[in-house]
C-alpha cells in the first residue's frame, strides 16, 4: 500500500472497482446525485465570484435567480478600479517570489534528497530523522523568531524576507528521498563500475529521470508561495505596498473596499486565475504530490 | 515511521560519499539551521523574556509570560474557540472525505472530473476563499438567498456577525437558560468559518483516501464476499482498518492545520464578534504584532505547540498506529 505513486507517469488510471460486488442501479443513481451535488457546492462559490466581478455594485447585492451567474449590465469597472491600485506590482511580486521559491527548493531538495537516499555518510539517518521531526512544528511557532532573525539580518521589509526563509522545505527533501529510493539503483551501479564520480552519476544518470518528481515539487512550491499569507504579512511593514504579494494586497483591499463586492471579487479572480491555469495544465502532478504526501505519512 | 535500515553494501564510493554527502546536504542544512532549528531554540528562550520590538532590550521575566497566560481571559476564550474549531472540523472533514472517496471509487463515469472539481478549493488561496465566503455569508449574500428560497430560517444577526453559541441556542430553545460558556458551543460566526474550512479541505483529503482505496488488495474483498459479508460490514471491517495509517496522517495534518488557523480569521472576523472567533493562532498575532508583547506571544505559541503534540500522541495511541 505504501508504494510510490510519485514516479508513475502518467497518473495511474483509476482502477475499476470490485467486480464481485456490483452496485445496484439505485445505488449508482444515489452515488451520482451525491457527487454532482458536492461538485455544485464546490463550483458555485467560484462561479458566483466571477459573475459578481463583472457586475455593478447595486446589481451585485440585488440577487435574483436570473442575474445570479449572469451580470444584467456587464461591466469591467471593478477590474478598472483594481488596476488603479498597485495590483500589477503585487502580481509581479507574487510571480518573482514564486519563481525564486521553485528554483531554490527544487535545487536544494534534490541535492539533499539524493544524498539521504543514496550516500553513506556518518550521521545520515540521525540528521534525516531530526529534519522529519521538524515537520510537526506548526508554522505559527516560527513566525516570531524568524521575524527577529530577519531584523538581525537586515532582511526585514525586503524581498529577502519573502524568499530566504523559504528556500528549503523539509517536505521537499522527504519527497525527493522517497523518489530516489523508488528508482532502480542498477544504472548508477553500472556507471560506478565504469569509474564515474558521484557528481557525474548524479548529473548524467539521475537528474534526467527525475523530471516527474521535480515537477511535483515545483508545483508544490508554486502553490505554497502563491498562497502564502501569514508570513509576507508579518515580514513586510503594513505601509510598504510595493512589497505586497497578491494575498496581502487582497486582504488589504478588503479593509479599504469593505462592501464593494465586485472590486473584491475582481481581485480574487485575478489572484486565482494563474493558479487555476497552472492546476488545469499540471493537474496530474498536483494530485500526485498530494497523494504521495498522504501515502508516505 | 520511516524505513531507515538500508543495507550498507560494500561501496567503492565510500570515502567520496562521506564528503559528497555533506556537500549535497550543506545548502539545505544552512537554511534549515538558520530558519528552523535556530528559531525553535529562540522561541523557547523568548518565551521566558519580554520584548516590545520597539527597543532592543529583552529582559528576563522567568515564568511570568506563562503565568499571565493561565489567568488571561483572552487565552481561555481562544483555547475554547480553537478546540471547538479543531474538534468540529477534523472529524467532519475526514468522514466526509472518506465517504466521498468510497463513492468516487465505485464503477461510475467521470470520476476524474469529480476528483478535479473537489480538489480545486484545497489549492486555492485561503485569503481568496475567505473573501469569497465573506460575500456569500452577508445578510444579502448567496447563502441567505438560497435559505430564503427554500423557506428555511436565516440566522439573525447574519452569519459572521452572530456571536450566539449554537449549542446554547439549542438548549435555550428547550427551555434551559444560563449555559456555561464552555458548553455554549461554537458561535454561529465560528461555525460559518468551520463550514468554510471543511469546504476547502475535503477535496484534498478525498484525493488522499482515493489513492489509499486504490491500493487496497482485491482478494480480501473477494474472500469477504464469498463469506457473505455485506457492503457495510466490508466498509467497517476491511476498508476502515486498512486505511488506518492514512486516517492517522489526515487527522494529524488536520489537527496541526486547525490549531493554527489564522488567515481566515484575519480576513473575515478579526476575532469578533464578542471574541467568539478569536483563535490561538490569531491571539499570537494580536499579542505579538499589534500589542508588541513578543515574549507573551511566544509563550502562547509554545503552549499551542505543546497542545498539538499532546493531542498528536493521544490520537496516535487511539488509532494504534504502528509502522
Amino acid at each position: 500500500m505504501t508504494d510510490t505513486v510519485l514516479n508513475t507517469t502518467p497518473l495511474p488510471e483509476l482502477k475499476p472497482s470490485r467486480e464481485n460486488t456490483p452496485l445496484s442501479r439505485a445505488l449508482i443513481v444515489v452515488a451520482y446525485i451525491v457527487l454532482i451535488a458536492v461538485a455544485l457546492v464546490m463550483f458555485v462559490p467560484f462561479l458566483f465570484s466571477v459573475a459578481t466581478s463583472f457586475k455593478t455594485p447595486p446589481d451585485a447585492t440585488a440577487l435574483t435567480f436570473d442575474t445570479m451567474f449572469w451580470p444584467p449590465n456587464p461591466t469591467v469597472d471593478a477590474y478598472r478600479t483594481a488596476f488603479e491600485s498597485n495590483i500589477a506590482r503585487w502580481f509581479l511580486n507574487s510571480t518573482m517570489v514564486a519563481v525564486a521559491w521553485i528554483l531554490c527548493r527544487v535545487t536544494f531538495a534534490t541535492l539533499a534528497g539524493y544524498a539521504f537516499a543514496r550516500m553513506d555518510f556518518p550521521g545520515r539517518d540521525f540528521i534525516f530523522t531530526l529534519l522529519v521531526s521538524t515537520m510537526m512544528v506548526p508554522g505559527i511557532v516560527l513566525i516570531i523568531p524568524r521575524f527577529m532573525l530577519l531584523q538581525d539580518m537586515k532582511l526585514y521589509n525586503t524581498y529577502g524576507a519573502l524568499i530566504v526563509p523559504f528556500m528549503v522545505d523539509v517536505f521537499g527533501i522527504f519527497l525527493m528521498k522517497q523518489f530516489f529510493e523508488s528508482i532502480p539503483i542498477d544504472l548508477e551501479e553500472a556507471a560506478r563500475i565504469d569509474g564515474a564520480s558521484r557528481y557525474q552519476i548524479f548529473r548524467t544518470i539521475v537528474l534526467p529521470i527525475t523530471t516527474p518528481a521535480l515537477s511535483a515539487l515545483a508545483i508544490f512550491s508554486f502553490q505554497g508561495s502563491w498562497n502564502n499569507f501569514l508570513e509576507p504579512l508579518m515580514y513586510v511593514t503594513g505601509g510598504n505596498t510595493n512589497l505586497y504579494t497578491l494575498p496581502v494586497g487582497l486582504a488589504n483591499f478588503r479593509s479599504l473596499y469593505l462592501t464593494n463586492w465586485p472590486v473584491l471579487m475582481a481581485i480574487a479572480v485575478i489572484t486565482t486565475v494563474p493558479m487555476a491555469i497552472f492546476f488545469l495544465v499540471f493537474q496530474r502532478y498536483f494530485i500526485e504530490s498530494n497523494i504521495s504526501a498522504g501515502i508516505k505519512g | 515511521m520511516l524505513n531507515m535500515s538500508r543495507k550498507r553494501s560494500r561501496n567503492p564510493l565510500a570515502t567520496e560519499d562521506r564528503i559528497a554527502g555533506y556537500l549535497f546536504i550543506a545548502p539545505a542544512m544552512v537554511i534549515l539551521i538558520l530558519f528552523v532549528f535556530w528559531p525553535i531554540a529562540r522561541i523557547v528562550w523568548l518565551s521566558f523574556h519580554e520584548w516590545s520590538v520597539i527597543t532592543p532590550e529583552k529582559p528576563f521575566v522567568g515564568l511570568d509570560n506563562y503565568r499571565k497566560l493561565v489567568g488571561q481571559r483572552d487565552f481561555q476564550v481562544a483555547l475554547r474557540n480553537t478546540m471547538w474549531l479543531s474538534f468540529g472540523v477534523v472529524p467532519t472533514q475526514t468522514l466526509i472525505a472518506l465517504v466521498l472517496a468510497v463513492i468516487a471509487n465505485q464503477k461510475i463515469r467521470g470520476r476524474g472530473f469529480f476528483r478535479t472539481a473537489f480538489y480545486f478549493p484545497s489549492i486555492s488561496s485561503t485569503v481568496v476563499i475567505s473573501v469569497i465566503f465573506l460575500w456569500l455569508y452577508q445578510q444579502n449574500g448567496l447563502v441567505n438567498f438560497v435559505l430564503r428560497k427554500l423557506n428555511l430560517p436565516t440566522p439573525m444577526p447574519p452569519w459572521l456577525a452572530n456571536p450566539k453559541g449554537v449549542l446554547a441556542m439549542a438548549l435555550n430553545s428547550m427551555g434551559i437558560d444560563h449555559v456555561n460558556p464552555w458548553l455554549a458551543g461554537p458561535s454561529v460566526a465560528l461555525l460559518s468559518i468551520m463550514m468554510m474550512i471543511v469546504w476547502t479541505s475535503v477535496g484534498g483529503i478525498m484525493v488522499i483516501f482515493l489513492a489509499g482505496l486504490q491500493g487496497l488488495p482485491e482478494d480480501v474483498y473477494e474472500a469477504a464476499a464469498l463469506d457473505g459479508a455485506t457492503r457495510k460490514q466490508m466498509f467497517w471491517q476491511i476498508t476502515v482498518p486498512m486505511l488506518k495509517p492514512i486516517i492517522f496522517f489526515v487527522v494529524t495534518l488536520g489537527l496541526i492545520g486547525t490549531f493554527q488557523v489564522f488567515d481566515q480569521i484575519f480576513v473575515m472576523s478579526q476575532g469578533g464578534p464578542a471574541k467568539t472567533t478569536l483563535t490561538l493562532g490569531y491571539l499570537v498575532y494580536q499579542e505579538g504584532f499589534t500589542n508588541f508583547s513578543m515574549g507573551y506571544a511566544s509563550a502562547i505559541a509554545m503552549t499551542l505547540f505543546a497542545i498539538i503534540l499532546t493531542i498528536y500522541f493521544i490520537q496516535r495511541r487511539f488509532l494504534r498506529y504502528n509502522a
